[in-house]
């Protein structure tokens, strides 16, 4: 939705536009940080299923397709992420000197406005439409500002992930046939297409083809190899875009799409995803583990986390469902922070593997402690974030698959040794070289500062994000509850009846421009996000 | 009038015509090349005249005068280019001229 | 007086804000004031514990426990742990040890870490230490437990690994966190069992609830007691998750007194007592821990008597005499553990921060053979660390130990729980600590002296260490057993809060018997050790053959630092080694190299030769034409 604003500012200026980027991304996150503010004691009081706000426009109408944005909870949440996780990669790149400034800041900009857009559109054609738009920019900044290989790296994530979106394209063109045959009405739009009914065998294959794009882009074993070179040569801007942003996109993607669309058919695949989540957070920490290269190492850890986050999709129990919400937030600040602090050691001493790093504590002590609280928070320290998004998780999971949650537990002694071996390889030990290396400047220990404030708040007060992704998560939780009373082929009968009564008949959903006034405070940002997008 | 049986014909047509393919196959010279092509197309054409005379059908000699024509144009053409060429790489081997590579 | 208790909440907050200050000023202060911080907020929580601890007792609230809720830490399907606070005696008795004596390390520490750098680090950790370890004691819930759980974790992997320039003590302090963390992962499983069963995690909750909801001897009430052991397995270093505390010991003195001995390591001796109910319903799990206590006390108790280094030594018997607290939880003789827990953490304490105080005198030297002569060098020292020795040794009648570890041993026999199997490993092994402890006493403090002595230890070491001797020798004087008078009021106390033991019928005349024996083999222990340490000789003529792999064997913990290298750490690293590159890569890589390969090949057919593309064209039609033609 701030697409349209970000797109118009960032056309030239190279001097200029890195204030112009930050400007604009710190513009829209205060925006929608301090709406969030405001309003919280609104939206944690919804009732299952609202939307804080909905806004629709004709854009293809003989299509169907149509520029639906709207956001609940989720959305929100994920959206103000975003925003911060852009003051940060706007940040980290602050004082680096880069060819092509504005070029690159055009890049970033773009890549967020891609993301935003996943969050919040609502109508499928848009949706895809973002998906694709986040991946040019990614796949510009891999191959233009990255790290030695980067071109193997940039045309392989390319690859994977057009693959994965290509198949999701086919199921939504599909879905979109099924349902325009069925009422004649020809749609992308989110809300009638939920009503669609779908032969069983059908809607598993249109499922399929939703869950291989989010896979790919999540990743899960065994769809990870474009991972470890994406991270690994992107420049540290794009990598905690991507770790931190791009991987919660699809984690999004399912809780938004696969199991409102597709309930019965999610349900089915369910043990095999979740054991596929197992293998993810197992087979990643084993990696993680061999790696000698801090991003690289990184890299897989995200990859073992991602593993956690799909395994609580798949367990359809509500305590999972916020803890995948919670881990998508902790460990998009984790991983982004991780990668910051990567970025900062390559900066300083122009190399990443860890043979040729130990005993740095003393040197740069700052940078210890900091690395310390996110590797912690990596491992699952209690009173930081992670710590209560896992607990969740597993503890959900467990109601439902107690021995694969006992498996995926073992990722948490994993988990443990690897993090280890980030903090004593670099920090700890003798001096293995006679590196000099200089401890974080102001700007970074603000950029630090603030993420570990919000990783302590979210690992101590917790209750403000569940409030507010509480009304979409439980309407999750209906579905389930539905399905799992008769786990059987009424169950499409139960997915049409669940549609349209939860999702139906949206109060705010309108049809031209108009907006359903929910909260005063919001639509004034829509008639102007309105006006840009014109 | 001696009738030839339309097997015979053809099988007289397939001969002639492989005669021709393994002479463009096996020869060198593209001025052979060439004139394999013409024993093929010829070939052809005598196909064409046989199932004419069977079926009684005109059609068949209309498709000859084609080929005949497009063999004395290929033929025409076909001289000129390898006069071209024999006066440009001073050789007409095949194998030498493999400018189509790249 | 509901007032003064809700000042609660500041036991944890105080060494929190002295934590904060110091990791974020610590750097730009001076030395003066990263200790007073560092153990002025320590001591003042302790003063709060007293209060509180006078408060509760003249004035017991209702219901003999108190709890303060701080906020809701989350809510998620009905399912809200809280961050609140829970006092009853149980958690007062931790609280008072926890501040009391973490104090007093504290103030040892401000002079013994004076040298080197790091003074403000040092602090940090101890004060996030106190902090989480009250957390974990006062948690209502186990949630909140389990975060005071990992943050002593946290600490003690920071504080073992504090001289961090060594690559051995990182090792050493991964190894404790990782080890550790093994049985939390359990603990934490057996959480999600807890969850599923009762959806909740507060700890009144559970105990109230759990015998309506698990069967005695179910299934589920096994496995929820035996995932919540793990964790105090692994916490407590129990067989077999003992092998981490040996090597813990490369941190600094006082950080093994106040973490591996006093406090942390019996945090799984608290979990157990505190979720009694369910062992109570899983009597399968509760034999175990008895068990597992008596052949740790063993196991521990034989490698002591091999070791040199003299903190290794207490670290054994460390684990040894957690293993006497376990013996007693798994007899169902909870406040007997809770006791020993009390009487130990004083005089274990005490053995360690004398231990470092020669340590820190003579250099850095750890060898228990190259010390010797100090009696008279270093009186204070010599005096305090023989009260502890005989607290440990458990001395008859006039140490504290002897009151805590005597109770264990007739209880492991009397207890409708206990055998003659439990109480003859808890005699011998009374009867071993008292040959190793007194080892360590000739070695150090008789006999010739070594070593030169470099440090002479000042008023802020001395006086710690004198508090905490007279403590080793008086305090078992809160719990006399029956025959003595029956003087009991710290298991009246705690009976509020925990279920008294349940006797066998056993005839009163058996216990004075018994603990006739123990007094004598206590003693003989100490000739014994006399004998080995006058004559040297005695000893290497044992140390031949068989009885010298036998004492390498003991000497090396019972191998079992060999055999989880070989089983577990060895075949993990191979595994990650020989994968490194990650085999999916391989697919992957594999069909973009065929896509090159088939690239190269369909390359090579254009090589412009016009007979070659004539065959191609005559062979494909003649395929073409037979494929429509024959099929």
């Amino acid at each position: 939705m701030i697409g349209g604003i970000l797109s118009l500012i960032l056309r030239r200026n190279p001097v200029a536009c890195k204030w112009i980027a930050l400007l604009a991304v710190l513009a829209d996150f205060i925006m929608m940080a301090v709406y969030w503010i405001i309003n919280y004691d609104n939206i944690s009081v919804l009732k299952e299923g609202a939307w804080i706000a909905d806004i629709k426009k004709e854009w293809i109408p003989q299509w169907g397709a149509s520029f639906h944005f709207a956001m609940d909870g989720l959305s929100l949440i994920m959206v103000v992420l975003t925003l911060f996780l852009g003051v940060v990669a706007v940040l980290v790149t602050w004082k680096k000197t880069i060819e092509r400034v504005g070029f690159f800041y055009l890049n970033i900009l773009w890549l967020l406005a891609g993301v935003l857009g996943v969050f919040l559109s609502l109508d499928l054609f848009l949706f895809y439409f973002f998906w694709e738009l986040m991946l040019i920019p990614m796949f510009f900044i891999i191959s233009i500002w990255g790290h030695e290989k980067r071109n193997p790296a940039a045309v392989k994530f390319f690859l994977f992930t057009q693959g994965g979106g290509v198949l999701m394209l086919i199921a939504i063109l599909a879905l979109y046939f099924i349902h325009g045959r069925a009422t004649g009405d020809y749609t992308f739009d989110y809300f009638e297409l939920l009503g669609t009914q779908v032969s069983p065998k059908v809607a598993l294959w249109l499922m399929l083809g939703f869950l291989a794009a989010f896979v790919v882009k999540l990743p899960v074993f065994p769809f990870h190899s474009w991972l470890p070179d994406a991270y690994t040569e992107s420049p540290t801007s794009g990598t905690i875009i991507l770790a931190g942003l791009l991987s919660k996109t699809a984690a999004y993607g399912m809780l938004r799409f696969i199991l409102p669309l597709f309930p019965a058919a999610a349900q089915e695949i369910a043990p095999y995803a979740v054991i596929v989540g197992v293998v993810s957070i197992l087979y990643g920490a084993k990696l993680a583990f061999a790696q000698t290269n801090l991003k690289r190492l990184v890299a897989f850890t995200s990859m073992s986390h991602m593993g956690f986050i799909i395994v609580g999709i798949f367990s359809f129990t509500t305590l999972a469902y916020q803890g995948v919400v919670l881990e998508m937030v902790a460990h998009g600040i984790t991983i982004g922070a991780l990668f910051v602090i990567a970025g900062a050691i390559n900066d300083r001493i122009h190399t990443l593997d860890m043979d040729k790093m130990g005993g740095f504590w003393s040197q740069i002590p700052v940078m210890g402690g900091i690395t310390t609280v996110f590797v912690l928070a990596s491992l699952g320290l209690p009173s930081l974030g992670n710590f209560v998004a896992e607990f969740l998780i597993l503890s959900g999971t467990f109601q439902t698959y107690t021995a694969l949650a006992v498996l995926a537990s073992l990722g948490l002694i994993a988990s443990m040794i690897y993090s280890l071996v980030i903090l004593q390889r670099i920090f700890h030990g003798r001096e293995r070289s006679q590196l000099k290396i200089t401890d974080f400047s102001l700007r970074e220990k603000m950029i630090m500062g603030s993420l570990i404030i919000v990783i302590f708040w979210i690992g101590l007060f917790p209750q403000t994000i569940f409030n507010t992704v509480k009304p979409p998560v439980g309407i999750l939780k209906t579905h389930t509850v539905f399905l799992q009373k008769d786990n059987n082929d009424s169950a499409i009968e139960l997915n049409k009846d669940i549609a349209t009564g939860w999702w139906g008949h949206q109060p705010m959903l309108q049809s031209g421009n108009k907006t359903m006034k929910v909260f005063p405070a919001f639509t004034f940002d829509y008639t102007q996000i309105n006006k840009k997008a014109k | 009038m001696v009738t030839v049986s339309m097997n015979t014909g053809l099988l007289l047509a397939s001969i002639l015509f492989l005669i021709g393919l393994v002479g463009v196959l096996t020869r060198r010279n593209i001025l052979f090349i060439l004139m394999s092509i013409e024993i093929m197309l010829n070939a052809t054409g005598l196909a064409f005249i046989v199932a004419g005379a069977h079926w009684l059908q005109a059609d068949g000699q209309v498709m000859f005068l084609f080929i005949l024509a497009m063999a004395a144009a290929e033929v025409a053409l076909g001289l000129a280019l390898i006069l071209q060429m024999h006066r440009q790489h001073k050789t007409l081997d095949s194998n030498v001229l493999n400018l189509l590579k790249d | 007086m509901d007032n003064i208790l809700n000042l609660l909440w500041l036991l944890p907050a105080l060494p929190l804000f002295g934590f904060l200050v110091l990791a974020i000023f610590g750097s730009k202060f001076s030395k003066r004031a990263i200790a007073f911080i560092g153990v002025g907020t320590v001591g003042i929580s302790a003063l709060i514990a007293i209060i509180i601890g006078i408060s509760y007792l003249t004035h017991t609230p209702p219901g003999n426990s108190y709890s303060q809720t701080l906020w809701t830490w989350f809510n998620v399907a009905g399912f809200s742990p809280s961050i609140s606070f829970y006092l009853d005696p149980l958690s007062l008795i931790f609280c008072f040890v926890v501040t009391f004596v973490g104090f007093l390390i504290h103030w040892y520490s401000a002079e013994s870490m004076e040298e080197g750098e790091g003074y403000a680090r040092y602090f940090a950790y101890m004060n996030l230490f106190i902090c989480a370890m009250l957390v974990l004691v006062l948690a209502d819930n186990l949630l909140l437990l389990y975060m005071g759980w990992e943050g002593v974790g946290l600490c003690s992997f920071l504080l073992i690994g504090f001289w961090y320039k060594d690559d051995e003590n990182s090792a050493a302090a991964r190894k404790a966190f990782i080890v550790t963390r093994i049985g939390d992962t359990m603990m934490l499983i057996g959480l999600f069992l807890l969850v599923k069963s009762f959806g909740t995690l507060n700890v009144a909750a559970i105990l109230s609830g759990a015998p309506a909801v698990w069967t005695q001897g179910s299934s589920l009430a096994f496995w929820g007691a035996f995932l919540l052991l793990g964790g105090a397995l692994g916490k407590s270093a129990q067989f077999p998750l003992q092998v981490w505390l040996p090597d813990a010991m490369a941190g600094p003195s006082p950080v093994s007194a106040l973490i591996h001995a006093a406090t942390m390591v019996t945090a799984g001796v608290y979990l157990i007592a505190r979720m009694h109910v369910l062992y109570d319903l899983a009597p399968a799990v509760q034999m175990l821990i008895a068990i597992i206590g008596a052949v740790t006390l063993i196991i521990a108790g034989f490698s002591a008597l091999m070791q040199n280094d003299i903190k290794r030594i207490l670290a054994y018997s460390t684990i040894s005499q957690i293993g006497y607290m376990f013996l007693a939880l798994g007899v169902g003789a909870y406040s007997s553990g809770v006791f020993h827990f009390f009487i130990h953490a004083f005089f274990k304490s005490l053995l360690f921060l004398s231990a470092g105080a020669v340590i820190l005198a003579l250099g850095d030297e750890h060898d228990i053979r190259k010390m010797g002569g100090l009696r008279k060098k270093m009186p204070v020292v010599f005096w305090t660390f023989l009260f502890g020795a005989g607290a440990l040794a458990a001395l008859p009648f006039v140490t504290a130990g002897f009151y805590s570890k005597d109770e264990i041993i007739w209880y492991a026999f009397a207890s409708d729980k206990g055998s003659i199997w439990l109480w003859l490993a808890a005699f011998g092994g009374a009867f071993i600590t008292s040959i190793y402890t007194f080892r360590m006493v000739f070695h150090t403090f008789f006999g010739e002296q070594k070593t030169e002595i470099s440090y002479v230890p000042g008023n802020r070491i001395k006086i710690p260490l004198i508090i905490l001797g007279i403590l080793s020798l008086i305090a078992g004087f809160v719990e006399l057993p029956e025959w003595m008078g029956y003087f009991a009021p710290f298991s009246k106390f705690l009976n509020t809060a925990l279920p008294a033991v349940s006797l066998a019928n056993v005839a009163g005349s058996t216990e004075t018997i018994l603990l006739l024996i123990n007094m004598i083999f206590a003693l003989l222990g100490v000739w014994i050790a006399w004998q080995f340490y006058k004559k040297p000789q005695l000893l290497s003529s044992l140390q031949t053959g068989a009885g010298k792999r036998l004492s390498n064997f003991l000497f090396e913990g019972w191998k079992f630092d060999w055999v989880y290298d070989h089983v577990f750490v060895r075949p993990a690293v191979w595994l990650s080694r020989i994968d490194k590159t990650d085999f999916i890569e391989k697919i992957y890589g594999g069909v973009g190299g065929l896509n090159l390969w088939l690239n190269k090949m369909f390359d090579r057919t254009e090589n412009g030769n016009i007979r070659w593309y004539t065959l191609g064209v005559a062979v494909g039609a003649v395929i073409t034409l037979t494929i429509i033609l024959f099929l």
